[in-house]
């Protein structure tokens, strides 16, 4: 099977150091990298695409070496035959939207060009639009327009750099799931640049998790987010609620960890020390007047309620039981129960919830 | 009016400015885009002839170029003749001395341009020389004008460079600007002053073009 095989260090001038290593079968999936905005994975996708030199390592796409340090060899960007969908589109602001998209037809006929762009106007829903300037176009528009640009020439392989970033929220939702479903139509092997995890839980079949320069957990989606590896990957994937605690005693994989005076019981894998990290999902814990007797439940803590956020349908209660908690409840659920900030009140958490990491 | 000198400052001032084209955009388009470490040195050496009296600059352009150096003797092999004194070598002078005049403001135009396009350009497989063509020279393109136009005109209101180097021969190296010290040494004020004005209605409306120019910069 042909390979993209990636394996380089890439420093900037203020120290801070960023190694990526993979190597991937090329298949026509979509990969996520996920990491907080400053985690290095923006100079990953730029190192990829020719635009930076990485420092160390090599790069190699099936039978090309794009980049070898040892070597000398550093393809520039017009020879790698790569797609790159840029954070803001960076649409040419003096050419129409049938310019733009022909922009990589040298060395094609004009007859061919001419097709070509024809053919990527019908499949982006662009035609009408072709003799407007990319100002005159609305955000999501622009992005069908740069994603037709940088497929233009098939590339084999296509980079994109937050390509959400740069639109507001319920059209980032909608335009969301056109990418994703236009990527999958070209079926090319497509690498995403993201912060936001709902990028990766809803295009991606790999997700990477970037943090500090560093590839800190990859996977399938599903087990990237099901499973984070360290504190630093759960937060990213998102549970909520992040807390160090010591373990008090395990047995037969259930940790009871003792963190500011609240017992807590929880799943626990093999080879947890003596330090671990809780992870509890807000969607996981209930919020109870009450404690509650006869039930499988083995975590009840009392606290008190120190905040509520709406957010839609649901409503985001922070608790404080010795340690912060996120819950998130419906609305009509915390209708009745009528709570408000500074009540007391029960946070009620099944220990297969709770996952206890590996402190690291 | 002395129309010879006149004729004679116009060829020098467009040839000067054809070659400054031809040199200054590579040089200037290198300069906004290269991260070399060595890029300010190269600045500098452009932006000197703005600092140096243009004695100094003569002085060292005919101690170079002179017949007994190696660049006046190639010059002599090649095409016969010495380059002091002559049209040549005002011609040259006047590049090396306008070279920040032009290069500056394309540096400036070019700089201007978003980065992110000349990179999205180079991913959709333009070349480097393409990506300046289709991409860059259209987006900056007043202020590219904008250096052209003030390189043109410093050279034709050129003083010192030219006296040092081509002497004041009538027909050869004798522009406007000479003519009127000249008038003036003949206490001829009123050819003087018919010159004068000419030169002072020509840069008034140089500038002036050259500010509605920098207004009309694109913006990104």
């Amino acid at each position: 099977m042909t390979r993209f095989d990636v394996d380089i260090e890439f420093g900037y001038a203020s120290g801070f150091e960023v190694i990526c290593r993979w190597d991937d079968p090329i298949e026509p999936r979509i990969t996520v990298l996920l990491g907080a905005s400053g985690s290095g994975k923006t100079s990953v996708l730029r190192c990829l695409a020719g635009l930076e030199r990485p420092h160390r390592g090599h790069i190699r796409f099936a039978e090309e070496v794009w980049f070898d340090a040892a070597r000398g060899i550093h393809l520039p960007p017009d020879r790698r035959h790569v797609g790159v969908l840029f954070q803001d589109y960076a649409l040419f602001p003096h050419l129409t939207v049938e310019r733009n998209l022909g922009f990589g037809a040298h060395g094609l006929s004009r007859q061919a060009a001419g097709a070509r762009v024809a053919e990527l106007l019908e499949m982006f829903r662009l035609t009408g639009l072709e003799r407007r300037l990319p100002g005159e176009l609305s955000g999501g528009q622009q992005q069908r327009v740069a994603l037709a640009r940088a497929v233009f020439r098939r590339p084999r392989i296509l980079f994109l750099d937050e390509p959400l970033s740069a639109v507001d929220r319920p059209t980032g939702e909608e335009l969301r799931e056109e990418l994703g479903a236009l990527i999958r139509t070209l079926g090319i092997p497509s690498y995403i640049v993201s912060h936001d995890r709902a990028d990766a839980l809803t295009l991606a079949d790999r997700t990477v998790l970037f943090d500090e320069g560093r590839i800190i957990q990859s996977g399938s989606t599903q087990e990237v987010f099901d499973a984070p590896l360290t504190p630093a990957a759960a937060r990213l994937v998102g549970v909520d609620t992040v807390v160090m605690g010591r373990i008090a005693s395990v047995e037969a994989g259930l940790a009871r960890v003792v963190i500011g005076g609240c017992d807590v019981r929880a799943a626990a894998p093999a080879g947890v020390g003596h330090d671990a990290a809780l992870c509890i999902r807000a969607e996981d814990v209930v919020i109870a007047r009450h404690d509650v007797a006869d039930s499988s439940v083995m975590n009840q803590w009392p606290a008190v309620v120190r905040s509520e956020t709406m957010q839609g349908a649901f409503v985001r209660v922070g608790l404080d039981c010795g340690f912060k908690l996120s819950a998130l409840v419906t609305r009509d659920a915390w209708r009745r129960l009528g709570l408000k900030p500074g009540d007391r009140a029960w946070a009620i958490v099944k220990a297969a919830s709770i996952r206890a990491l590996p402190r690291g | 009016m002395d129309w010879v000198a006149v004729g004679l400052t116009l060829r020098l001032a467009a040839l000067t400015t054809a070659v400054l084209a031809v040199l200054g955009l590579p040089l200037a388009y290198w300069l906004a885009t290269t991260r070399r470490a060595w890029r300010p040195f190269v600045d500098a050496a452009v932006a000197v002839p703005l600092l140096l009296p243009p004695t100094v600059l003569g002085f060292y352009f005919l101690m170079s170029t002179g017949p007994n150096t190696a660049i006046g003797r190639l010059y002599e092999q090649l095409a016969g003749g010495t380059i002091p004194f002559s049209f040549t070598g005002i011609l040259l002078a006047s590049v090396v001395y306008n070279l920040p005049f032009a290069v500056r403001p394309f540096v400036a135009g070019f700089a201007a341009v978003d980065r992110r396009l000349i990179e999205a350009a180079r991913c959709l497989g333009a070349s480097g020389p393409r990506t300046f063509l289709a991409v860059v020279l259209p987006l900056s393109w007043p202020a590219v004008l904008a250096g052209l136009v003030l390189a043109f005109a410093h050279t034709v209101g050129e003083f010192g460079v030219v006296l040092m180097v081509g002497g004041n021969i009538p027909g050869v190296t004798r522009t406007i600007a000479l003519a009127i010290y000249d008038d003036v040494q003949a206490l001829d004020y009123a050819g003087a002053n018919e010159a004068s004005l000419m030169l002072l209605v020509f840069a008034v409306s140089v500038l002036a073009v050259t500010y509605s120019l920098q207004r009309r910069m694109p913006t990104l």
